[in-house]
């Protein structure tokens, strides 16, 4: 149970770390809007920006455990939650900005886009994949599903490459023959790669014995 | 030198504001026509007729209330009433590659774009080719035009460009009777255009039309906006304007003009041959692979507004496609 009415509210560096960084996008965007410093396009550089940011954080939270694979750092496995859980605060609200701000819930617009185009099926179905994932990322989940629990968050893995496709496709360009505007993701999506891979069994035995040969590095 | 002068960028603080940019107009139109009756026929009298076209036909023939008018000054929105949208978001928001992928990147990276002197290679099936200076472009018989930009993201502007018709430029170098298709090529010049070491993009950025499409009265070089001389940032010194068409067929920076008998390759249909057609004008019934077209974003504006066919110029383009399937014809 979380002890949340205990006295002591203990918070490591790396908490206040995170929780500083999953707040900061937020009040930065708020500010630039504020500020006027958006494009004349405000709507879709706050829908865009969102989108970004949720990005950035499913490949943190995917990023703890090669992370502890490579320097045997325990603490970042307890952080996936709250990383996992700021990127779906961050999805939410780009899909809240898509809905309303963008196409004002207009649903004969959002369906002729969310029923028909790639880009916005595959975020959708993200945004699906990621809902029961934020909903039973609490304890009382974990115990009551188990096994079941990991098996059912192993999902995120397939959350990061339709987040991937979603941005590619969103853009101006062609992914698969690797022109037009497509650098940031193919970027964003080799470092998802690289992290899916080192959670393949065979690799991640190979890369958690790196940490003998340098025992400095963690 | 004064030409240098005007094309050094000017701060924002400095630039005219539109409703004085009007009132001088008006004071200029004021020392020369008196009644509204007369700004009528300033409008109206030059062209060749002034009779309102038949609905339902389609007519070249422009009114006052045409979207093709030799002048639109003291305009304050296109013929169906919208608002122009400022100078300053015509300068800030722009997809121009050859400087950056980011629309807002543009103006800080274009400042410094010289863009004189400059010379226009017009070429190909010709009769006449000749390689024009800037300055002998702008004998053209300029005009001012004010016609919305869609582009294929979903938004769009209200711009009131100054320019030439394209028609007058190609009846000058006369097509051969072979000549079907345009051809249009930006300067490629990494030093001066950084986006253009981008090596994902098969550079120079080129374009094309149709010989009918590019004779066609809307279609223009710009060489101003708002009454100054082209912004870098919008493709200074001249780009081509074709306001059915999306954006990105609008080529900015032109260096090259040749007239061919195939259908000429194009930057966008190279990289993306299923997204972006070779013809690509604007149609909320034709759905973009990767985008819906049936609303767009008027910049400035909350609410989404329906993307019209031809951009609401289909009264005066849509003869150019009878008997086309503009579905395969995208």
């Amino acid at each position: 149970m979380p002890t949340i009415s205990g006295t002591k509210l203990k918070l490591t560096w790396l908490q206040i770390v995170i929780h500083i960084f999953g707040w900061l996008p937020l009040a930065w965007l708020l500010h630039e809007y504020f500020a006027g410093r958006l494009s004349v396009n405000p709507i879709q550089d706050i829908e865009q920006r969102l989108g970004h940011i949720a990005v950035y954080f499913l490949i943190a939270s995917l990023a703890c455990t090669p992370l502890f694979t490579l320097t045997g750092w325990r603490e970042p496995l307890k952080r996936r939650r709250a990383l996992g859980l700021y990127c779906f605060m961050y999805a939410s609200l780009h899909v809240l900005t898509f809905t309303g701000l963008d196409y004002g819930f207009n649903l004969q617009l959002i369906g002729g886009i969310v029923l028909k185009k790639p880009y916005a099926i595959v975020g959708l179905a993200t945004f699906i994949l990621l809902l029961p994932l934020a909903v039973t990322s609490f304890r009382w989940w974990m115990k009551k599903l188990g096994r079941k629990w990991t098996n059912l968050h192993r999902l995120v893995y397939l959350a990061g490459v339709l987040d991937i496709l979603h941005y590619a496709w969103a853009k101006k360009g062609n992914l698969f023959t690797l022109s037009g505007d497509i650098l940031q993701p193919l970027l964003w999506g080799l470092l998802l790669l690289l992290l899916l891979a080192l959670r393949i069994p065979p690799v991640r035995r190979w890369a958690s014995g790196l940490k003998q040969k340098f025992p400095k590095a963690a | 030198m004064e030409r240098k002068l005007k094309h050094v960028t000017v701060p924002s603080s400095e630039i005219t504001p539109y409703s004085v940019y009007l009132s001088r107009r008006d004071f200029l139109k004021a020392a020369g026509i008196v009644s509204a009756a007369a700004f009528l026929a300033a409008c109206g009298l030059k062209l060749p007729s002034t009779t309102e076209a038949n609905p339902g036909s389609v007519t070249q023939t422009p009114t006052q209330n045409s979207p093709a008018p030799d002048d639109a000054q003291g305009q304050t929105t296109d013929e169906l009433g919208n608002p122009l949208n400022t100078f300053d978001q015509i300068t800030n928001y722009n997809n121009y590659y050859e400087f950056s992928t980011s629309k807002e990147a543009v103006n800080p990276l274009s400042v410094n774009f010289k863009s004189t002197p400059w010379a226009v290679e017009v070429g190909g099936l010709v009769q006449n080719p000749k390689t024009y200076s800037l300055e002998d472009l702008l004998k053209f018989k300029q005009k001012e035009r004010i016609y919305r930009l869609r582009c294929v993201e979903a938004w769009s502007m209200v711009i009131p460009w100054t320019g030439f018709e394209l028609g007058d430029l190609l009846n000058e170098v006369q097509p051969m009777t072979s000549a079907k298709f345009v051809h249009f090529v930006t300067l490629m010049d990494k030093t001066r255009m950084p986006g253009e070491g981008d090596p994902l993009y098969p550079w120079p950025y080129s374009e094309g039309l149709r010989l009918d499409e590019a004779m066609q009265r809307l279609t223009i070089i710009a060489t101003g906006l708002y009454g100054q001389p082209l912004p870098n940032s919008d493709g200074a010194p001249l780009r081509l304007v074709v306001p059915w068409k999306y954006g990105f067929k609008s080529i900015k920076a032109i260096v090259k003009i040749e007239l061919t008998d195939k259908q000429p390759e194009t930057m966008w249909n190279t990289i993306s041959p299923r997204e972006y057609g070779f013809y690509s004008n604007v149609n909320p019934q034709v759905d973009h692979p990767r985008w819906s077209q049936a609303s767009e974003r008027r910049i400035g504006e909350l609410s989404r507004r329906p993307t019209l066919m031809f951009n609401g110029y289909a009264e005066e383009v849509a003869s150019l496609y009878t008997g086309m399937d503009l579905r395969a014809n995208y």
